[in-house]
């Protein structure tokens, strides 16, 4: 095949662009998520509802807000107007921010789950063990919730692995920059290129089987359904 | 024994229910009849306004459903219960009669598209040296693999001997609708846009592209088979064809086709 390096570049950038959102998921949802399992605020459920909006609102809603907000009305164009541009949307760092919101319920909803399921006991044991809150909260919650972060960050992995329609809304379709893998499997099946097409599904396919047994057996494992 | 009592027994309820569904469609049809129509994403805005004047003056009524000229022809090819199809281009209502879903030799040129560089910021777009001196950083267009304004668009900056310079600021919209999104939400600084999204509000800056720099956009109409003896539908065509719809065609930007 002459044009592998045509069909690498996506899978490439899609890769890339799950483990980023993952990892910044995983950074800003989990202080979210254990605010939501330990709150007794009323309006908590509010703050979860917002975060699970994305689970039942539609890409097209989602990626033209993200437009606006991005662009130079919004706050994203001043974000790029600190480094000379004007925009965020058609690069990385946009389909990143777009990605953080479309997968954030993927990740903090397990993540919760996760820190409801350890209960109040064992944070008050290790404070009458003179453990101060935040050395409770990672040597104690941390490791209990394990199961819930490493469903959180399959899910949320896979989750923007599989995304298209914000990507679209927001990317531009460029090369190397926001051309991800559903978006050039898109265009392949569009313009009758099915071999191409073929070869970028299917492996989408076995992919997602993979992660989705691999939840199944894990949570097996962990004595609890992953998903 | 019981099966094949079934069998008869649907097949006498499938006679009465297309004896009432014929009742139906031609009482239907000595009064007012219906059309629905599968319109390109581009002239909807324009569709809908000509299928009020069509129902004002023939009391038939006018259903449009919008969608990309693609999309909308696999719904047909899939018994989508269309009678009319407005694409954006005349390959797919060619294919649809190659196809045997419409009526041979009802093709026709209902309208052709004209493009425009559009930008919301007044003082950019000021013809053809706006794009020979790049000053901006990106620049949106129809997808030129499966929309038809997209591929005149690059054919524009070919013509203008542009189109490698410009090829690394290009953004791509799914559609001429996403392109010009990008260019409304000032995403992108400007953008090949349809006259028809454009034509109907000032501001920004705008430089109607010549004839001459492109092949012309015809949009391509066919009478669907699925249309049979609908009065309404074939009514529909020729007030496509009419001077009241002509009169809305060219206010929204296009030419009035054949």
């Amino acid at each position: 095949m002459p044009d592998l390096a045509d069909l690498w570049s996506p899978i490439r950038l899609t890769l890339a662009l799950a483990s980023v959102t993952t990892v910044v998921l995983i950074l800003i949802g989990t202080p979210i998520a254990f605010w939501l399992a330990r709150s007794k605020a009323r309006w908590k459920e509010v703050v979860g509802a917002v975060v699970a909006l994305p689970l039942v609102l539609p890409p097209t809603v989602l990626g033209f807000y993200l437009l606006v907000v991005l662009g130079p009305d919004g706050p994203g164009g001043w974000v790029a107007g600190l480094f000379g541009g004007r925009s965020l949307a058609f690069t990385f760092e946009g389909l990143v921010i777009g990605s953080v919101f479309y997968s954030m319920p993927f990740v903090v909803q397990p993540i919760r789950n996760a820190f409801e399921a350890i209960g109040e006991r064992p944070l008050e044991v290790a404070v009458t063990l003179r453990a101060s809150p935040w050395d409770a909260f990672w040597s104690v919650a941390v490791p209990l919730a394990r199961p819930g972060f490493l469903t959180g960050a399959v899910l949320g992995f896979a989750h923007t692995v599989g995304e298209f329609g914000v990507v679209l809304m927001i990317g531009g379709n460029i090369p190397d920059e926001t051309r991800v893998l559903s978006v050039a499997i898109y265009d392949y099946v569009e313009t009758l290129q099915w071999g191409h097409a073929h070869i970028l599904a299917g492996g989408m396919l076995v992919f997602s089987f993979v992660v989705i047994l691999a939840m199944m057996l894990a949570g097996k494992r962990f004595g609890r359904p992953g998903l | 024994m019981s099966h094949s009592a079934s069998l008869a027994r649907m097949r006498s309820l499938g006679l009465s229910l297309a004896a009432m569904l014929t009742v139906m469609a031609s009482t239907g049809a000595a009064r007012a009849g219906e059309v629905r129509i599968a319109v390109a994403a581009n002239f909807t805005a324009a569709a809908k306004e000509i299928g009020a004047l069509f129902e004002q003056r023939t009391g038939h009524k006018a259903v449009f459903s919008s969608g990309s000229t693609g999309q909308l022809y696999h719904q047909i090819a899939q018994g989508a219960p269309f009678e009319v199809y407005l694409a954006a281009d005349r390959a797919r209502p060619l294919k649809a009669v190659d196809d045997g879903l419409a009526v041979p030799g009802s093709l026709f040129t209902y309208a052709t598209g004209r493009l425009v560089l559009f930008s919301r910021d007044k003082a950019l777009v000021k013809g053809a040296a706006t794009l020979k001196q790049g000053r901006f950083a990106h620049i949106a267009l129809a997808n030129p693999a499966t929309a038809p304004y997209g591929a005149a668009a690059i054919r524009v900056m070919r013509a203008l001997g542009v189109h490698d310079a410009l090829a690394p600021k290009v953004v791509r919209g799914n559609n001429i609708a996403q392109a010009y999104q990008f260019v409304a939400t000032g995403n992108a600084e400007l953008g090949f846009v349809a006259a028809s999204q454009v034509a109907r509000h000032g501001g920004g800056s705008r430089w109607i592209v010549p004839d001459r720099l492109y092949p012309v956009i015809a949009q391509g109409g066919v009478l669907l088979k699925r249309s049979g003896k609908n009065a309404a539908a074939r009514a529909f065509v020729a007030f496509l064809r009419g001077p009241q719809a002509r009169a809305v065609k060219l206010r929204y930007g296009y030419g009035a086709g054949d």
